[in-house]
């Protein structure tokens, strides 16, 4: 039979599993005590994600490319004074409110890819689980919290 | 000493052996599972390596509410813990931990190890019946089916070491394997029954015990992803606990007797007979811890078989080599 290809002995298969197993039960397991002994993430992993205000532009796009509408965006208009005598007064978009449900978000990274201004970051900080899953709805003063904990940027490749 | 004075003793340091002997196979379990598996395992309860999880494990199923379905076959039901639990220590009283650490050293040691020991089936069977739950009636026939399949290979290959010992006392049968097989320079050798041709006749009894133990991969009767418990899905708390307490006595006791007719017992080669009767019993549980363990690593290799693979294996292969065992058993001890 096709499947057996490669078996060259009467019940390899059973033998070769009894040697996986009998090497495993000898093995050091991986596990890391959790509270106790914290596990170290990859610097760019995908913990939480962490919002810059003051690039934001209350573009939408985030909240609109978002899978699973987990981001929560509202802003007004503002007259902003003129830069310099004579000109017109400008109007610009003010945040109000930009929320990220962590309860709903399944960390695909689609909103920090699709920020054109890179107002979101991704933050390799995990430990944020909470009692109540209304907790986990981190309002924009909790995301830009988070900017604290983004790593640099990597080097530009020359 | 009185007659009943001594029954309570040795009863008493029966239950005491099972138990004992079923809470570190439970515990040998899940420590040797999880290893096997890249995990830990129990690790908090009783403060070192989690020794304490099967007693706490224990006293939390204790606590849990007894329910009886309100169709079940309540007398019935209610038996089936007890039948279970009974099969595994009824097996204790023959087993020789030495040449007079035995409780009773029956003639007929093996046939009555053999009728008890398949008991535990029944107890399935009526658990099965009883639930008025279709899994747990699927599981308790599939447990019959079973029986019937596997109890005949174990027989043939006992039979094969009641040929080779001539006797079927299991006290006569260590003191089989104890008697100097042949002589080298003036060297007396002797060895077990493992050792003097009864290497096919081992693992025909190892496959069918595990078969009558229903573990995988022949746990059918549970078979949690077709079964959801097989027959056990209806039980809990305390009656849950003597199923699951019965399941690891009757390995540990399957494994004895095992130990005691193809790994010599209490006996060891080496070992002076008046020391027998003080070390024997060590002996004895290391070559039955050995073997649980094999049952433990079977357990977490394989996968389940179907239920045709299962009988095929006991019909047209286990049964015809357990045949030829006989034969060739009968054969070695007339010629030799």
């Amino acid at each position: 039979m096709a499947y057996d290809k490669g078996i060259t002995f009467p019940f390899a298969g059973i033998w070769k599993g009894m040697w996986a197993t009998l090497k495993a039960l000898f093995r050091k397991p991986p596990t890391v005590f959790y509270p106790e002994v914290k596990e170290v993430p990859a610097p760019r992993a995908r913990g939480v994600i962490s919002l810059d205000t003051d690039a934001c532009t209350v573009c939408m796009l985030c909240a609109r490319e978002c899978p699973d509408w987990c981001i929560y965006i509202e802003g007004h208009k503002e007259e902003v004074p003129p830069s310099k005598p004579g000109g017109r007064p400008r109007s610009r978009a003010k945040l109000d409110r930009f929320d990220i449900d962590f309860a709903l978000c399944m960390y695909c990274g689609i909103c920090v890819e699709v920020c054109p201004f890179d107002a979101l970051f991704w933050s390799p900080e995990y430990e944020y689980s909470e009692y109540a899953i209304s907790e986990m709805l981190h309002p924009k003063e909790r995301l830009t919290e988070w900017l604290r904990t983004v790593p640099e940027p990597p080097a530009l490749e020359s | 000493m009185n007659f009943w004075l001594l029954l309570l003793v040795e009863v008493v340091v029966i239950l005491v052996v099972m138990l004992v002997g079923a809470l570190v196979t439970i515990y040998a379990e899940l420590k040797i599972s999880a290893h096997m598996q890249s995990r830990i395992g129990p690790y908090y309860a009783g403060g070192k390596w989690g020794w304490a999880q099967p007693a706490a494990d224990g006293l939390k199923f204790m606590q849990k509410e007894d329910l009886v379905p309100a169709a079940a076959d309540h007398t019935v039901f209610r038996l089936a813990p007890y039948i279970v639990i009974m099969s595994a220590l009824a097996v204790w009283v023959v087993i020789p931990f030495g040449p007079d650490l035995v409780v009773r050293d029956l003639d007929l040691g093996v046939f009555f190890v053999l009728a008890v020991s398949s008991l535990s089936t029944l107890g399935v069977l009526m658990a099965g019946w009883a639930s008025a739950n279709k899994y747990s009636l699927l599981g308790g026939l599939r447990a019959a089916a079973q029986l019937i399949a596997y109890e005949l290979p174990l027989l043939l290959a006992v039979v094969a070491v009641v040929v080779q010992a001539g006797t079927m006392s299991l006290n006569g049968i260590v003191a089989a394997q104890a008697q100097t097989w042949f002589t080298v320079g003036g060297i007396e050798i002797s060895a077990p029954f493992l050792l003097k041709g009864q290497i096919i006749g081992f693992v025909i009894f190892m496959v069918a015990a595990v078969a009558e133990l229903s573990r995988i991969p022949f746990d059918m009767p549970i078979a949690e992803s077709e079964l959801t418990m097989g027959y056990l899905t209806e039980y809990s708390g305390i009656r849950f606990t003597m199923f699951f307490l019965g399941e690891y006595a009757s390995m540990v006791a399957i494994s004895a007797i095992a130990a005691t007719m193809y790994l010599g017992g209490y006996w060891v080669p080496g070992l002076p007979e008046s020391t027998l009767n003080a070390v024997g019993p060590f002996v004895l549980l290391a070559k039955v811890a050995f073997l649980v363990f094999l049952l433990i690593w079977f357990r977490w290799t394989w996968p389940r078989l179907r239920e045709d693979q299962l009988q095929d294996l006991a019909w047209r292969w286990l049964i015809p080599l357990g045949l030829l065992n006989i034969v060739l058993a009968g054969i070695f001890k007339v010629v030799l």
